[in-house]
């Protein structure tokens, strides 16, 4: 992609510009999971018989309680694991399978948010962000310079490019991670609970940005989250997850009038349900006087 | 009985644990060595690592070679006079330091000034996510990350050794000659004729060559194989430092044997 292509891309994130890439021209789905069981030994299975498809384009929410496996499917998806039984396909090739310049190279085509932020503390803002050019490619250190700050422009920090991670808020750092994981305009993001810790305010930027951004660079994007309000207004896929399963699958209008009894209780926050609020313990009444006796 | 089986599992676990760490951090300096290639290609990358482990150790190093240069020089004149040879104080102190001291406590203080610096900050940067994110961003953070800081402490030991020494020889100097009034032409000149550039010079730098990467090894690793938390790195940072002064003193005793008892 040349600079000016770039320039007119990044300065239009508010007047989205449709980009060939995107969804309909290949009819395959970017991520393919098929049937996917992970263990990290026989009595910890972390997920069972996992079935996922991510659409070219598409902006999916992957749902679920602390602890049932969207982070380790993430991981899975980004070469991080292998799974025990089962595939995982990115842009039609078999990530289980690949070796570890395969990966790398696919890496490249992909980008991660990390829960927070995970920016080089060492470099300044601007340094991070063109962490993966100097990397990557053979650019000029001018055409670097100019990239990067479109990049930054992007998420309106052009002006703390020269700051360190340091002296960043929470919401700054994350923007500044967004920016850098788009460095290499990625066909795939990933985002590891991206809202987590985040102010209202912070936390509306960043859901505009990730659609924003989605949609201006004809990438696919996977959301893991727990954020019910924004994954609702944010995404247009949502699996919803539970003791390593996938439970239920939907469009938000779909998962808002799910019947499924665990779903229901995780949308709209009830604080006892299929997920009981006390943890497993004796009888009430005989702990009580088993003090008295 | 029970007991005794309990103490011998319990022993039994801790040497495995110890042969699969050993093992793994044998993989990890081969994988070091191989990804080796970014740390020359792109020398900036080692050349910061310089400033950092050895440009930053240098004021603790030359005020403790000029300090044991001086102790040496006192406590050597004390001992020769009595024998009448208070000429050869020289000698005395530029082979204490050259063969055994510079190499050592400047080893064993590079250890506890760099070595504990490089674990705590790899560890870090594992806690942070730091290194996975480089990974996701398919750049091998053994290439960029550890390989540069291993070859900079491999680079940065053996001149703060004989920056060391030299220091130290320059304190033996004020102490033996400018304060006690040993004669400076015997105490240069018998300096001169008693050292041996191959035997003596080059045995202490062969020395700190092997400290630093034995310091700078065990420094890397444990930073790498440190667990995520705020405890597990402070924990890789107490056993990089005591590791790494074990190391340095069992090699010097196995070096010096090798090399000046012809064993």
């Amino acid at each position: 992609m040349g600079v000016i292509e770039s320039f007119v891309r990044y300065n239009s994130h508010f007047l989205i510009i449709p980009v060939a890439n995107s969804v309909s021209n290949n009819p395959i789905d970017l991520v393919q999971v098929d049937g996917v069981t992970f263990a990290y030994d026989k009595n910890r299975t972390v997920l069972r018989d996992i079935n996922m498809t991510i659409p070219r384009g598409k902006v999916v929410a992957i749902m679920g309680l602390s602890g049932c496996g969207k982070t380790t499917l993430l991981r899975l998806i980004g070469g991080w694991l292998r799974p025990s039984i089962g595939e995982v396909r990115v842009d039609g090739e078999v990530v289980n399978n690949l070796d570890h310049a395969g990966l790398f190279a696919l890496r490249r085509r992909m980008g991660m948010l990390f829960q927070f932020g995970a920016l080089f503390t060492d470099m300044t803002v601007f340094e991070n962000v063109a962490f993966q050019m100097r990397e990557h490619t053979a650019l000029a250190e001018d055409q670097i310079r100019d990239l990067t700050l479109l990049k930054l422009q992007a998420v309106g920090l052009r002006g703390a490019a020269q700051l360190l991670p340091s002296e960043l808020s929470g919401g700054m750092a994350r923007r500044v991670a967004l920016a850098r994981s788009i460095a290499l305009d990625p066909m795939l993001m990933m985002y590891d609970e991206p809202f987590a810790g985040l102010d209202p305010l912070s936390l509306g930027v960043i859901g505009q940005l990730i659609r924003r951004l989605n949609d201006a660079l004809g990438a696919t994007s996977i959301i893991v989250t727990h954020d019910v309000t924004e994954a609702l207004a944010l995404v247009d896929y949502i699996y919803f997850m539970a003791d390593g399963a996938v439970i239920t699958h939907g469009t938000p209008d779909e998962i808002r009038a799910s019947k499924e009894a665990f779903v229901h209780q995780f949308v709209y926050g009830e604080a006892d349900g299929p997920l009981p609020f006390q943890y497993p313990a004796t009888e009430y009444r005989q702990d009580l006087f088993a003090s008295v006796h | 009985m029970s007991r005794v089986a309990e103490i011998l599992r319990t022993m039994g676990a801790r040497v495995t644990n110890w042969v699969w760490r050993l093992g793994f951090a044998s993989r990890f300096f081969w994988l070091i060595i191989a990804h080796s290639g970014t740390s020359f290609r792109r020398f900036h990358l080692t050349i910061r690592e310089v400033y950092f482990a050895g440009v930053l150790s240098l004021v603790i190093i030359l005020v403790s070679g000029l300090f044991v240069g001086m102790v040496l020089g006192l406590q050597g004149y004390d001992t020769l006079v009595r024998y009448g040879s208070s000429e050869a104080l020289g000698v005395l102190v530029s082979l204490s330091l050259i063969r055994e001291l510079g190499p050592v406590v400047a080893g064993l203080l590079f250890a506890s000034r760099a070595g504990s610096a490089i674990t705590a900050e790899i560890g870090l940067m594992k806690a942070t996510e730091q290194l996975a994110a480089m990974e996701m961003m398919a750049v091998d953070p053994i290439a960029r990350v550890v390989a540069p800081r291993f070859w900079a402490g491999v680079i940065s030991m053996p001149l703060l050794a004989a920056l060391f020494s030299a220091m130290g020889v320059f304190g033996g100097y004020l102490v033996g000659v400018r304060l006690i009034g040993v004669d400076e032409g015997s105490f240069w000149s018998q300096m001169q004729a008693a050292v041996d550039f191959r035997e003596d010079v080059m045995n202490g730098v062969a020395k700190s060559v092997v400290f630093g990467i034995a310091i700078t090894w065990i420094a890397v690793f444990e930073g790498y194989d440190a667990p995520p938390t705020a405890e597990g790195v402070s924990g890789a940072t107490t056993r990089t430092v005591v590791t790494s002064s074990l190391a340095v003193l069992a090699l010097d005793f196995v070096m010096t044997a090798l090399m000046f008892r012809g064993v």
